[in-house]
């Protein structure tokens, strides 16, 4: 397979490359669109999230209505884009707070052990033996529902997980002789971490947390589903998902599958874009 | 006492392994005069690697005191006034050039955080000292922005030296540091050692099991067997008439043109021996 013409910077094969080069810049595309649409939602939409009409309740995808309208005649698309900042936000906020705390607790563990190495592991323990969802509905049922104990909750069983995951990274990291070499120059431990083992960290950690966004954004909308996370009259994704829930029964499918596909969508073109991202950033510092 | 670049007296270090110990560092005692040049030589598991790394303070020894330029090095430094002044006594190069630079970051900003972190505050004295380092080590000015994925070994090791000279330490302890490399680049590594050592007056450690190397770059040398200095004088003297039989050994084991592994095996075995009884 190795041909003479000159030598191209990556050794994979072409077609496949192009082929992930194109699925990455659909995903990303897409990705952009929906980010736009949520960040102009007032302009862009047809509609107020909230318009109630009568007049065109559950109607199929059509001119009037891009992606019909449920049970009150909301127009869904206009319900999509208004929702899809709730929807996006949460997951963000959710992995934001989860990584602050993960990767500075694995860090720590991996540089310090001790006792704090020992409580993380047992923690992590307990986190991977507790059926996470449970662990959440626990929580929201001590501090009450509603989307900002949702996104701590679930921030609470992401933590360990990521803490885990860096810790392990982490020790691999120390062990090579560049961190001894910052230790002779007289880098503190402290600075050492934050400035320069965190940072040699990212590409994995990067792939990692795109898999947990997507992850987050689907359980967050699992919870709202389930009445405990976004209320009405948010039209959060998966609020949607479960207000247009009634309607199935009587054949109309349309405010069901609409959220539904569009959660599918993001979780997937996140998880591509991710990947990728990671092995440029990979690549970016390594051979 | 007298003002050594480097002074070690007693120093002693068991690592515990299993159930027993193993004695990586028994009693050892050497002076470097500033400017000199010491080889620490001696097989594997002799204990080498640990003495360079008690000196710059990765390893914590049972005993012992470490001078430099007559002040004593603590044996762990709390704060960071006090770890800076150890770095700025002892640097050291690694073995691995693959690994001992930061991936993520270019020469020039590497050798740039180096000077930065040991109080150097001006970004244009920085900028033209970068270069200067470039310069002293045989580095061309666009190295400053490669990345070390993109240096070959002898290259990397060169930054590895720069960024030592960076902190201008008064010791520059190397750890096998041309041992990764082909023959014609130690020749290069080890002639930009020897210069370095005649213009800055920076007494080195050279740590190596390769005895031509280290009769090229050193003044006198220490012969470790097991954590303990079977033989130390001037290089020449030991390598040419050595007197302790394992030094004999040492020597006769170098690869060349008559080496015989089986000699060399029936040698050791005997030397073994000698050394049980
Ligand atoms: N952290 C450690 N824990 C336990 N034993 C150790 C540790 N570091 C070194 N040792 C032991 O101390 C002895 C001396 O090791 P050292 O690395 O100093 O040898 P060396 O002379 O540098 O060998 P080489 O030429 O292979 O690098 C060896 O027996 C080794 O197994
Ligand atoms: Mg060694």
């Amino acid at each position: 397979m190795s041909s003479l013409s000159t030598p191209t910077l990556a050794s994979t094969p072409v077609i496949g490359r192009k082929k992930r080069d194109v699925a990455y810049l659909v995903s990303l595309g897409f990705l952009l669109l929906v980010v736009a649409a949520a960040l102009l939602a007032p302009w862009v939409a047809p509609y107020a999230a909230n318009a109630v009409d009568f007049t065109a309740i559950w109607q199929a995808p059509g001119a009037g209505h891009l992606l019909g309208t449920d049970q009150v005649g909301q127009d869904l698309f206009s319900r999509l884009i208004h929702g899809a900042r709730e929807s996006l936000l949460g997951p963000l906020a959710l992995l934001a707070l989860a990584t602050v705390f993960g990767v500075t607790i694995g860090t720590v563990a991996a540089w310090n052990g001790g006792w704090i190495d020992v409580v993380l592991a047992r923690i992590t323990d307990v986190m991977f033996a507790f059926p996470g969802l449970l662990f959440v509905v626990l929580v929201i049922a001590v501090f009450g529902k509603g989307p900002a104990t949702a996104i701590v909750a679930l921030a609470l069983a992401y933590a360990p997980v990521i803490a885990k995951f860096t810790r392990s990274l982490a020790l691999a990291e120390m062990t090579r002789p560049y961190v001894d070499a910052y230790r002779v120059q007289g880098v503190g431990g402290a600075f050492l971490c934050v400035r320069y083992i965190i940072p040699n960290l990212t590409p994995p950690l990067l792939g990692y947390l795109v898999v947990l966004f997507g992850e987050g954004l689907m359980s967050l909308a699992t919870l709202s589903f389930l009445g405990f996370g976004a209320q009405p009259p948010s039209s959060e994704w998966g609020l949607m998902v479960q207000e247009g829930q009634s309607g199935i029964i009587q054949g109309h499918i349309w405010p069901t599958l609409v959220p539904g596909a569009a959660i599918a969508a993001v979780v997937v073109a996140v998880n591509v874009v991710g990947v990728r991202l990671s092995d440029r950033l990979n690549s970016r510092f390594e051979r | 006492m007298s003002e050594n670049a480097l002074e070690v007296e007693g120093l002693q270090k068991a690592f515990r392994v299993g159930a027993g110990n193993v004695v990586a560092c028994n009693n050892v005692n050497f002076a470097i005069p500033p400017g000199g040049s010491m080889g620490l030589v001696g097989e594997s598991g002799s204990g080498k690697s640990t003495i360079a790394r008690m000196l710059v303070g990765l390893e914590t020894p049972d005993a012992g005191t470490i001078h430099v330029r007559g002040r004593q090095l603590g044996t762990r430094e709390r704060g960071r006034a006090a770890r800076l002044r150890r770095a700025k006594e002892i640097q050291m190069v690694f073995q691995d050039p693959y690994g001992s630079l930061d991936r993520r970051l270019t020469v020039a900003q590497c050798l740039d955080q180096a000077m930065k972190l040991h109080g150097v505050t001006s970004g244009t004295s920085r900028a033209s000292r970068v270069s200067g380092l470039l310069d002293q080590v045989g580095l061309l000015a666009k190295h400053g922005e490669s990345k070390p994925h993109q240096l070959s070994g002898g290259q990397r090791q060169r930054v590895a030296i720069a960024r030592c000279l960076a902190i201008e330490p008064s010791v520059m302890v190397l750890d096998e540091a041309v041992s990764a490399l082909d023959v014609s680049v130690q020749a290069q590594i080890l002639a930009l050692l020897n210069e370095i050592r005649a213009s800055s007056g920076i007494a080195l450690l050279f740590v190596s099991h390769d005895l031509a190397v280290v009769s090229e770059v050193t003044d006198d040398v220490l012969v470790m067997y097991r954590g303990s200095v079977l033989e130390q004088g001037n290089t020449s003297q030991v390598l040419n008439h050595p007197e302790h039989s394992y030094t004999k050994l040492l020597l006769s084991s170098m690869p060349g043109p008559c080496w015989n592994p089986k000699a060399v095996m029936q040698r050791r075995a005997a030397f073994e021996a000698e050394v049980a009884t």
